[in-house]
């Protein structure tokens, strides 16, 4: 399943989001950000008990199941008189949640986390971004593994001079992505496509900003 | 217009080049020297991008200064700081102002270097890189619009022989030969039994090879580098051969080492070159050569 991955912000960018606003309603969200321990129940009570000692008056605060569902307005609605005396709503979940209420309610939002990217659980409490939706894939001749993202330089020709048994220059934690293709197309017998020359990559395939209309059907 | 470099390259002398690195700043006083120094006993000099993505005064701008000074500029390009616009244009000017040797490079991850939150580019990777340049020379740009006015180059590429596991480092190695590269600089090799085996494979393909040759300033130095460099390694014998090195000796020693293993790959006419890299001690380069019997 598709997951967002976030990560609090320090407590002083929230402080100084907050700053001058008094009265705050606390929401997260019962999906990605609960299984990341970033916005589900307990870190939406913790806030709470946080901001209230710091002298902010705590309105309400609820955890809807969805925030990115179009019926997060709807489930927000039975607290319309606590948000309606806030100043703020302090949003706990990824910016798809926060942008969708602040396109539902008008009302200040406040994010108090930062979204670092949207990817699956590999493991347990292991998170991996595994596509940037490019709009040219190439994994058809990568063996389904995708340089793009996984590449640190997201190079699509090979690996760079940086790579040291199999790990990445950045990180040697990090395994390169291009010693996994490699296996990977050896197991298969298929190391041939590694020797394509990929072009450039078109740009244009990654619409800035990201917009689809269907055709009439 | 064929640069001396290259007329270097195709006579089949053993071929040298070195390194100069710009300066952080506008001081270009010791580069300058480095540069009057080397000019006249080395066949090029490699002018550095952003080394370790450290910001400094550009390496088109130290090619210029090699130019000027009289000497035989390569020109080292990353992938890091720009898109295929930039390259281009970058590429166009070089030519324009008679550097006609561009080394290729993806260059290394911003995160190694002093501006850690900076967007990199990567819009081209190494290989691509030299197409682009072939490209170029053929009146067009990359989007196959016509030039008025073209450029011309000698280019090149590296290679990391020692790299682990080594077969994906020769697929890339291979396209950049394909996309037409015409020479190819190595990383650093201290094990030549090994890059001897790496040339057996190397010479079935038409590029010059030029070997590269790191300066150990001292054993760890050495060890550091076995850590913490990708693709490089010092065997434990040379190691121990530098910390065998009496006290304040060591940097005698490794200009020994430096110029034995070239007087060694020369005299067994292991490639058709060697590219030194002195780190920051460029002025000894002379004397390495004089080891290694060049000069
Ligand atoms: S190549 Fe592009 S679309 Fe395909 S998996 Fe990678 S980022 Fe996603
Ligand atoms: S080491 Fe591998 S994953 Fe890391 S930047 Fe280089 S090629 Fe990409």
């Amino acid at each position: 399943m598709i997951r967002s991955i976030t990560q609090l912000k320090s407590e002083e960018e929230i402080d100084r989001l907050l700053e001058g606003l008094m009265r705050v309603f606390i929401v997260g969200c019962g999906t990605c950000v609960t299984l990341t321990h970033t916005g589900g129940e307990p870190e939406v009570t913790a806030m709470n008990e946080s901001l209230s000692k710091k002298g902010k008056l705590i309105t309400g605060q609820t955890v809807v199941p969805v925030a990115c569902d179009n019926l997060t307005s709807d489930m927000l609605g039975e607290f319309g008189p606590q948000m309606d005396q806030s100043d703020a709503l302090l949003i706990m979940t990824c910016a798809f949640g926060v942008q969708t209420i602040a396109r539902q309610l008008k009302k200040m939002v406040v994010p108090a986390l930062d979204t670092l990217f949207i990817g699956k659980e590999t493991g347990p409490g292991e998170f991996n971004e595994v596509c940037i939706q490019c709009g040219t894939c190439i994994i058809g001749e990568t063996g389904g593994i995708c340089p793009v993202t996984s590449c640190h330089k997201g190079l699509v020709n090979g690996p760079c001079g940086g790579t040291d048994n199999g790990k990445c220059e950045i990180d040697r934690r990090k395994d390169c992505v291009w010693t996994m293709i490699y296996n990977r197309l050896l197991d298969l017998g298929r190391l041939d496509s590694m020797r394509i020359i990929q072009p450039p990559r078109n740009h244009l395939g990654e619409p800035t900003p990201g917009k689809m209309i269907l055709p009439e059907a | 217009m064929v640069s001396a470099f290259k007329k270097a390259l195709e006579s089949g002398k053993f071929v040298v080049t070195c390194e100069a690195a710009p300066p952080k700043g506008t001081n270009l006083d010791r580069m300058a020297h480095d540069i009057e120094l080397l000019k006249d006993k080395v066949d090029g000099i490699n002018v550095t991008d952003h080394q370790s993505s450290v910001m400094r005064f550009p390496s088109l701008g130290g090619a210029l200064l090699v130019k000027e000074l009289g000497g035989e500029p390569i020109l080292q390009m990353t992938c890091r700081d720009r898109n295929r616009l930039a390259l281009q244009a970058d590429l166009l000017f070089a030519s324009y102002k008679g550097i006609h040797n561009v080394l290729c490079l993806t260059g290394d991850s911003i995160m190694l270097g002093d501006h850690k939150e900076a967007k990199s580019v990567f819009d081209l990777d190494s290989s691509q890189l030299v197409a682009v340049v072939r490209t170029l020379e053929e009146g067009k740009d990359t989007s196959g619009n016509d030039l008025d006015g073209g450029v011309s180059f000698c280019a090149g590429a590296i290679v990391t022989p020692e790299a682990t596991p080594l077969e994906p480092q020769l697929i890339k190695f291979e396209k950049k030969i394909e996309a037409g590269a015409e020479f190819i600089q190595t990383q650093a090799v201290f094990d030549l039994d090994r890059f001897k085996e790496f040339m057996e494979y190397a010479r079935q393909f038409q590029v010059k090879i030029l070997a590269g040759i790191i300066l150990l300033t001292s054993a760890p130095m050495a060890r550091f580098m076995n850590k913490n460099i990708a693709g490089v390694f010092v065997p434990q014998d040379l190691i121990d051969e530098m910390a065998s090195a009496p006290k304040g000796q060591a940097l005698a020693k490794g200009i020994e080492i430096a110029g034995r293993m070239i007087r060694r790959i020369q005299e067994e006419k292991m490639c058709d070159g060697v590219h030194i890299m002195a780190i920051g001690k460029e002025d000894l380069v002379p004397e390495i050569m004089s080891v290694a019997g060049l000069i």
